[in-house]
């Protein structure tokens, strides 16, 4: 047999139907779907009379929308249009058979949380969401990717999606990572080699002793964002790790299907010798903090670099450039280390895991948020929620001065009432800095969520190294 | 589906690289459980100021592009968000094929679910044709989806590629649920077979 990577492994084990010109059926295992991409979808299943070919592998969640503040506990949800989408899934997911995790249960959350969290996730999966993010569950090995609306459509009919193969890239990362770097750093770091485009076309493995030692929180975190990186999907090879990770989960295989599931799961990484497209490797010790100072992900410097100059680029990014510094009312040559921010976001389906909320009280511990700064913190699920503060890390969210929330989307995508107001520039732990995505007007840079505790509390973009 | 086989339009410049979805149409606008009428915000921040006065020096607000039917733009374009409500605001404007030097995976395959031809050229032809559009609503580029071809409004011809299978459901307004549900059997076979291998999925 000739020699494959993971990804071919996976695409292989899905194919339901090949035509002549390699258009493809690809089966799909899982299909998570919200509020916000959906509404259409089911509209069109019942024009044509259609029903959800595989309601038990199709699993929904309201979390663009939701409010995160308190009196969502009672069921209100102030914005009309936010409401009606909210209900619409609540109508299609009851009416269609779908299991539902509905706004209060403690369950609910990012859908890119939930899915991993509740055992939906599992390697060697084909998974897809009507959301870009949905590349996240790639860490588990799973071959995961954001759709559109039609897409959803014919995913909830045919229980399968038209897919061409796309191409085989390699990125690894060699080494270990300094103290005060994280998985957020790698993502951006890689993002900031290839550019937004560089991964177009192609499906990505991330691989190296880097990723190795990154817990599955932190796999997620980069996987999460190689869609900023524009490949269809990322993928980490599953080891113990995964496989610790996933058992006992709700959903996950028990018993002898636990130990069937083991046994191919083990089968699933890349060949030593399976071809490449194409290969990227970055140095674990070369990479630094980072923050971002443009409206584009792969605006990305390390922290002690200083805001450039249109000039230093070529092409059509010089205008781009020009453009984003205006936006974000930036002068070239300005240290990064000396921006002042207004707000501090921490969460999303980037950063939104129990993990990246103890690095940030390990920073606010004993600190608080600085004068004029507001800092909300929002979990990625209710049930990261409850571990938070059963840890403790709330009280010390409190303690310093933060906003500590209820789980949702929230000031990723700015959707419900959280947002920035304008020019108001916020350290953000979420993965995309385009313009007006997180409040009209409003600045972000993105960070780990030790770089955004660090700039909480120092009032400016910080080394997160200075406060360890 | 309408079918989309001959275009002949005028072509809206929009140079700027990585514009992403969020651009062609902000967060405030995805709370609609309609696809249409959403032409109106297409590029609403770039195209309007918070008063809802228009900019006027944004390109479609300009009266020679008002009646634009392409597209030419930066590459990389239609990244970020997943969002269809893109492709069916474009739509809803008018926009009926966009050309750059690269389009974003989800945007591209969204585009052609909704009657948009999205096409790839090199960055050379791409700049003759951002120049052309450059000229306004005298230059008419012509779009020829059966033989794949794209003129100027000088008459330089320019071929594209597509997917055959992509080409096919464009050219002929084809639902691809419909076409996919002819493949029941198929789809009935494999799950037969994995469920029996992968019973735990
Ligand atoms: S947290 Fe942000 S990126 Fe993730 S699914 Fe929600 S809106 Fe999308």
């Amino acid at each position: 047999m000739s020699p494959k990577t993971l990804y071919d492994k996976i695409w292989d084990a899905h194919v339901a139907h090949e035509s002549d010109d390699g258009t493809c059926l690809l089966y799909i295992d899982r299909h998570l779907v919200h509020e916000v991409t959906s509404p259409q979808a089911f509209e069109g299943l019942r024009m044509a009379g259609r029903k959800v070919r595989a309601p038990e592998k199709t699993i929904a969640v309201p979390d663009h929308n939701v409010p995160t503040t308190l009196e969502r506990l009672d069921g209100i949800i102030e914005n009309e249009e936010g409401r009606i989408q909210v209900e619409a899934l609540d109508k299609n997911a009851r009416e269609f058979g779908l299991h539902y995790y509905p706004m209060n249960d403690v369950r609910q959350g990012i859908v890119h949380i939930v899915g991993p969290e509740q055992g939906w996730t599992l390697p060697g999966m084909t998974v897809v969401c009507g959301d870009s993010h949905t590349a996240t569950h790639g860490a588990f090995g799973a071959l995961a990717h954001g759709i559109g609306t039609s897409e959803v459509e014919h995913v909830l009919a045919t229980q399968t999606l038209i897919q061409k193969k796309s191409k085989n890239m390699k990125v690894e990362i060699t080494g270990k990572l300094r103290p005060g770097v994280t998985a957020k750093d790698i993502t951006l770091a890689v993002i900031g080699e290839t550019g937004t485009a560089g991964g177009t076309g192609y499906v990505i493995e991330y691989c190296g002793e880097a990723i190795r030692d990154l817990s599955m929180e932190g796999r997620m975190t980069v996987c999460n964002m190689a869609i900023e990186g524009g490949a269809r999907a990322g993928l980490i090879a599953p080891d113990q790790k995964t496989f610790d990770y996933v058992q006992g989960r709700p959903h996950a295989p028990k018993g002898g299907q636990w130990e069937t599931a083991l046994e191919w799961w083990k089968t699933l990484y890349s060949d030593d010798d399976a071809h490449w497209d194409k290969i990227v490797t970055l140095k674990g010790e070369e990479i630094e903090p980072v923050v971002t100072w443009g409206t584009s992900p792969e605006d990305v410097l390390p922290i002690s670099a200083k805001v450039p100059a249109p000039s230093d680029f070529e092409g059509g990014k010089i205008d781009a450039a020009a453009r984003s510094l205006d936006y974000m009312g930036l002068e070239p040559g300005t240290p990064l280390s000396e921006i002042k921010i207004d707000a501090v976001f921490v969460g999303s389906c980037t950063n939104g895991r129990i993990e990246d909320f103890r690095e940030v009280a390990k920073i606010l511990k004993g600190r608080k948020v600085a004068d004029g700064v507001r800092m909300m913190i929002v979990p990625g699920s209710g049930l990261v929620r409850a571990q938070a503060e059963e840890e403790g890390l709330a009280e010390i969210f409190e303690e310093a001065g933060a906003e500590w929330r209820l789980p949702g989307c929230s000031m990723c995508l700015a959707m419900n009432p959280d947002q920035l107001a304008e020019h108001e520039r916020c350290a953000s732990t979420s993965n995309r800095n385009f313009e007006g995505r997180q409040g009209y007007k409003g600045r972000t840079h993105l960070v780990s969520p030790g770089m955004a505790a660090a700039a909480a509390v120092t009032g400016k973009l910080t080394d997160v190294r200075e406060l360890v | 589906m309408e079918k989309f086989e001959k275009l002949s339009g005028i072509a809206a410049p929009m140079p700027l690289v990585n514009i992403d979805t969020d651009m062609i149409i902000p967060k405030a606008f995805l709370k609609t459980i309609k696809r249409s009428g959403l032409g109106v915000n297409l590029f609403d921040e770039m195209r309007y100021e918070r008063d809802g006065s228009e900019k006027p020096d944004f390109v479609l607000n300009q009266p020679q592009y008002r009646q634009a039917s392409i597209l030419v733009a930066g590459d990389n374009f239609g990244c970020g968000s997943s969002r269809e409500h893109a492709p069916w605001a474009l739509k809803d404007f008018g926009i009926q094929a966009i050309i750059s030097t690269s389009f974003a995976d989800i945007f591209f395959n969204n585009c052609f679910k909704n009657g948009i031809l999205p096409i790839v050229l090199p960055q050379d032809q791409v700049d003759v044709l951002m120049k052309d559009a450059e000229k306004g609503a005298n230059a008419r580029i012509e779009i020829d989806l059966e033989n794949q071809t794209i003129t100027a409004s000088d008459g330089e011809s320019f071929s594209f590629e597509v997917d055959e299978f992509k080409k096919h459901c464009l050219l002929n307004g084809l639902d691809d649920i419909g076409l996919t549900m002819e493949k029941a059997a198929s789809i009935d076979l494999f799950e037969a077979k994995s469920g029996a291998e992968r019973p735990w999925v």
